[in-house]
């Protein structure tokens, strides 16, 4: 066929340029060379084909064979997935590891994503029958993938038609057919797998407004800056900010259907840190590992820098694919700017016209791209179902500086920001979220789940107001110390304190206090509002902070994060209600 | 013709450039080949960066001087850049393409290795476990170095970084019978000086025979300085994977390979990022420190410890801040402790070891390594504030347990940081003087420690059960 099958003209790191393809489109794939390396075209000028490869290119000869293969990169989506460890092309690396025996990704592997040899147990949706009409993102039937995941079969979604044969319950492969439909008189076989344009978002009927928060167990995120199902988050920090553990920890606990976490340019030593934690630890909800609701991405640092991207478009197609069942997922990339910096690279290659600090123009609509893929929906097809996707993406600004260019294309597009501070993290205060600098535009959305727990709308009002007006304070206290100031002021330092050490700071490495169900992050702030408004008046009556500090109910307040939510209220709460009543009686009355 | 010839040869320059040589493209150049350049008598090697159907662009590993278009020959080899690997190149000393420096014969190859080497699997990774020995105090006690690990040291001119680099050299290894440990050692454009100094420790210690040596001196060609780093750790990966053997690697300095990566990157007129420096140097980097790890179904294990000066001793500088970006951690020297006459004149507040908590306890180094280590660290902060405290208000208005602190600082940094060059300690020596340390505060201080684990290792109670 000519036009789909070219020679390689220049070769230049992982850009390669073609001559001869005139029959090819954009972001189509193609086989480059006579091993058949993935490549993604990213241009056409005049008879050139720009080709950005996926793989290393070394050895690579002018004159080698380039051919089209008519697709664009696309995922493959089915049975299979959950469990799987992905590169950014979506080969499966365990499977490769088995495979070639060797301990390093050779170029030029092939493997299918979904594994073709599983038979998955399968059964029909009897809601379905032969001579119905069926449409795009209609539940065909269901695969128990995991314990903890229903795999829903839906109708892909450019079929549509009605329903010729359907496949009766029992052992399938991906690759079986489980349903003929018909469509103008032709026949098509629908599988239990589908592929889908990574780069293009998966259809759904109509976007609506997040209504739920997403409960990710760390409570400067759900109490303070909380962040919705079908939200978008970003994480900016230096290197030594705690980056990483935050993105594990949010995909380990978030009360997520399916957690999806990109490892893009990221730590070796990590992913495998990640991976084995997962497998380990239990879903705090369900009491099955981790491991049994997650999909991982794995493209570190070393590995070609031009499949970061992908990577990235990867783990969001997946994550529509299971909102589209039904589910809540959340996806973490860690981390944006390395993706970032790949677009760096490939632009320069190109000889683009670079834009800030030599990235190209086109950082933010990419960044764009990828953001507003998140978000709730009401999915295609029957029955009627709700899905969401949210996503967490880290951002590693060099210097720890967030006037840089990534960090500033980002913020237009997400709804919250979790800044981590350096110095915080130098005074071991972690999750390292600076209270000043970050913030969440979900508050509406999410107060009536939170009010309908707590007093959530006024306490954490207060609780901001405190520590701002710690900050303000923190500048006379350095230049007057801490004796000159007014005993009010004292005790908003005090109060400050304890919303910090007592509430914000959270240990990731602490079994009970690692996921902190909101109940609890509720009471503890009752309980340090509870002290304020008690303390306020102590010192109204003219008695000093510092007595106040000595007070055993304060202790009690500081070790509330160490217990279960279950030892909180049956004994740890009531306790500490009583002391209050007895000690502040005692000082107010006395 | 085509693919039949592997050596193929032309005359056609069209233009020099720095290190850059412009060729005109003859038939099947394959990208990143390896190619030498003749002058006249001599010969320098090079490698293909670009290569398109009018031009190949060509970086030389070495000067330029001397190249005539039309008279000098270009001769492309078929094939990358490989280095021959043998495990006999143990006690011997190399240049950063693998050639032998030392005198001595060339090695007999078990097998010719591209020096870029090939991505680890990321699913077939396990975390890193088990600890490093380097017999010094504040590493083990306080930064331990894990079997996988990449560590850097961030240091700054003037400082002692060589110094622990040899000590380290000298010093390391692992626990366990039948665990062979290895360190290779890359030293980049290091000075005449420099260079004398680390050739007369590694002939004069023991440790040469279980020791390989790769030197490019400040005079080294650009691609030179550039390739060593990749050529010592693909020594090191054939002896960690292919011999079950434990090896660490120490980069020094990486600072001149950065400055390396600078100058071929404002040669090929890239759009330079942060000060210079080229966009891709995260990823280049990264190719290098992430070749680190370890995997299941193998015994050996790659650990890097990478050394750099930091330009100004500003850790935001793109080396050090990049470079802590891949590292899981950093252990950072400071001018005001080798001032005060501390070797090593680590901070211990700047520096860090992300993997040390899986690597230490019991089975390990020994069952207080975490609460010795907490404690210290915690007192010696309290002891700091307290210092910058006493500087302002004078120790006359201090509480004797807060002098107790600023006593216990001293000591700390005397007894417990401070080592001899030579001087060799275990991991049970170093946590005993952790404790000798700690025993200056009163037990009632030393609230990270469990009172079993008090009873046990406080001097007080091991002097009286005559243990």
């Amino acid at each position: 066929m000519s036009g789909s099958v070219g020679r390689i003209y220049r070769v230049a790191g992982p850009l390669v340029v073609a001559e001869g393809l005139s029959k090819v489109m954009m972001y189509e794939v193609v086989r480059v060379g006579n091993e058949g390396l993935i490549g993604e075209v990213i241009a056409i000028r005049g008879g050139r084909v720009y080709i950005q490869v996926y793989e290393e290119t070394s050895g690579l000869t002018v004159g080698e064979r380039v051919e089209a293969t008519g697709r664009p990169l696309s995922a493959e989506l089915g049975p299979g997935l959950i469990g799987s460890i992905y590169d950014g092309l979506q080969r499966p690396e365990k499977e490769i590891g088995l495979r070639t025996g060797s301990i390093f990704i050779k170029r030029g592997t092939r493997l299918p994503p979904l594994n073709r040899d599983v038979k998955w147990g399968y059964t029909r949706n009897r809601e379905v029958g032969v001579g119905d009409k069926v449409g795009p993102g209609d539940i065909l039937g269901y695969v128990r993938e995991t314990p903890l995941v229903e795999h829903r079969i839906m109708v892909p979604p450019d079929v549509s038609g009605y329903v010729k044969w359907l496949a009766d319950d029992g052992e399938y492969t991906v690759e079986d057919t489980i349903a003929i439909v018909t469509s103008e008189g032709r026949d098509i076989e629908v599988k239990m797998y589908q592929l889908w344009p990574i780069r293009k978002s998966r259809p759904y009927q109509e976007k609506l407004n997040p209504v739920k928060p997403l409960i990710t167990g760390i409570r400067v995120i759900d109490y303070m800056f909380p962040i919705a199902k079908g939200g978008k988050a970003a994480i900016p920090g230096g290197f030594g900010t705690g980056k990483t553990v935050a993105l594990q920890e949010i995909t380990k606990w978030s009360d997520a259907d399916i957690a999806i976490y990109v490892g893009c340019g990221e730590r070796g030593n990590e992913m495998s840190d990640a991976l084995t934690s997962f497998m380990k630890l239990n879903d705090p909800r369900r009491g099955r590992p981790m491991m049994e609701r997650s999909v991982f991405i794995a493209n570190t640092s070393n590995m070609p820098v031009a499949a970061r991207e992908t990577s990235v478009f990867l783990g969001v197609t997946i994550g529509e694919y299971f909102r589209d069942m039904g589910y809540d997922v959340v996806m973490v990339a860690d981390s944006t700017s390395r993706w970032a910096e790949a677009m760096r690279e490939i632009s320069g290659r190109m000889e683009e016209m670079p834009g800030e600090e030599g990235f190209p123009a086109y950082l933010s609509s990419r960044l764009a791209e990828f953001y507003e893929r998140a978000g709730r929906v009401r999915a295609l097809g029957r029955p009627e179902r709700y899905g969401s996707l949210t996503i967490f993406g880290a951002v590693s600004p060099p210097g720890g500086d967030f006037s840089e260019p990534v960090v500033r294309s980002t913020v237009r597009y997400v709804q919250s920001f979790y800044a981590l501070d350096y110095g915080l993290a130098t005074r071991r205060h972690f999750p390292a979220v600076n209270w000043l600098f970050s913030y969440s535009l979900y508050i509406d959305f999410v107060r009536g789940y939170w009010d309908s727990i707590t007093n959530w709308s006024v306490y954490r009002e207060t609780a901001l107001k405190i520590l701002q007006r710690e900050a303000e304070l923190s500048d006379i206290v350095r230049l007057v110390g801490p004796e000159a100031l007014p005993e009010e002021d004292k005790l908003v330092l005090e109060v400050a304190r304890m919303i910090r050490e007592d509430f914000l700071q959270q240990s990731a490495l602490n079994p009970v206090d690692a996921y902190s169900p909101p109940e609890k992050g509720a009471l503890i702030m009752e309980a340090i509002m509870e002290f304020y408004s008690l303390a306020r008046k102590a010192v109204a009556r003219g008695i000093p902070v510092a007595k106040l500090r000595e007070l055993r109910c304060r202790t009690m307040i500081a070790q509330m994060k160490y217990y279960t939510l279950d030892e909180l209220r049956s004994k740890v709460y009531p306790e500490l209600v009583s002391t209050f009543r007895s000690e502040f009686e005692k000082l107010l009355g006395g | 013709m085509e693919g039949l010839l592997t050596v193929r040869s032309t005359r056609s320059i069209i233009g020099v450039r720095g290190s850059l040589l412009f060729v005109k493209a003859i038939g099947g150049i394959k990208y990143g080949e390896l190619v030498e350049v003749s002058l006249d008598g001599t010969s320098v090697l090079g490698q293909v960066i670009d290569v398109s159907k009018d031009v190949a662009v060509v970086q030389v590993f070495g000067g330029t001087a001397g190249i005539t278009p039309g008279r000098t020959v270009v001769k492309f080899y078929g094939d990358t850049i490989r280095i021959p690997v043998s495990s006999d190149m143990l006690g011997r000393i190399f240049d950063g393409l693998g050639r032998p420096i030392d005198g001595g014969p060339p090695i007999v190859p078990e097998d010719y290795l591209e020096i870029h080497g090939a991505p680890l699997n990321p699913a077939l990774r396990v975390p890193p476990s088990e600890p490093i020995e380097t017999g010094i105090s504040v590493i083990d006690g306080l930064l331990t170095l894990v079997r996988g690990q990449k560590l850097p040291i961030f240091s700054g001119s003037g400082l002692p970084h060589n110094r622990i680099a040899m000590q380290i050299v000298r010093q390391a290894s692992v626990r366990g019978s039948g665990e062979s440990f290895v360190v290779v050692f890359g030293a980049i454009g290091v000075t005449y000086e420099e260079v004398a100094y680390f050739l007369k420790e590694l002939r004069s210690m023991g440790a040469l025979d279980r020791t390989i040596a790769f030197i490019a001196p400040a005079s080294a060609s650009t691609v030179e300085k550039l390739a060593l780093p990749r050529t010592a750790l693909t020594a090191a990966e054939f002896l960690a994977w292919d011999y079950d053997t434990h090896v660490l690697t120490i980069l020094t300095d990486m600072t001149n390979y950065c400055e390396a990566l600078r100058e071929l990157s404002a040669a090929r007129e890239e759009v330079p990022g942060r000060r210079g420096y080229p966009g891709y140097m995260y990823t280049d980097l990264a190719t290098i420190y992430e070749r680190a790890g370890r995997v299941s179904g193998r015994k050996g294990s790659m650990t890097i410890m990478p050394i750099l000066t930091m330009p100004d001793d500003d850790i935001t500088h793109p080396i050090p801040d990049l470079t802590g970006y891949i590292t899981e951690g950093q252990i950072v020297l400071s001018r005001d402790m080798w001032r005060k006459g501390i070797y090593p004149p680590v901070d211990v507040f700047l520096s860090l070891s992300r993997l040390m908590k899986e690597g230490i306890g019991s089975g390990k180094t020994r069952e207080d390594h975490r609460e010795v280590f907490s404690q210290l660290i915690s007192a010696y902060a309290e002891a700091q504030y307290l210092r910058e405290l006493s500087a302002i208000v004078g120790t006359e208005s201090l509480t004797p347990r807060d002098r107790k602190y600023l006593e216990f600082a001293d000591l700390f940094e005397r007894r417990f940081i401070n080592q001899g060059e030579y001087e060799r300690r275990s991991f049970e020596k170093t946590l005993d003087i952790g404790w000798e340390v700690l025993s200056v505060l009163p037990e009632e201080e030393l609230k990270q420690i469990s009172p079993q684990t008090l009873r046990k290792y406080y001097p007080k109670y091991r002097a009286s059960s005559g243990g």
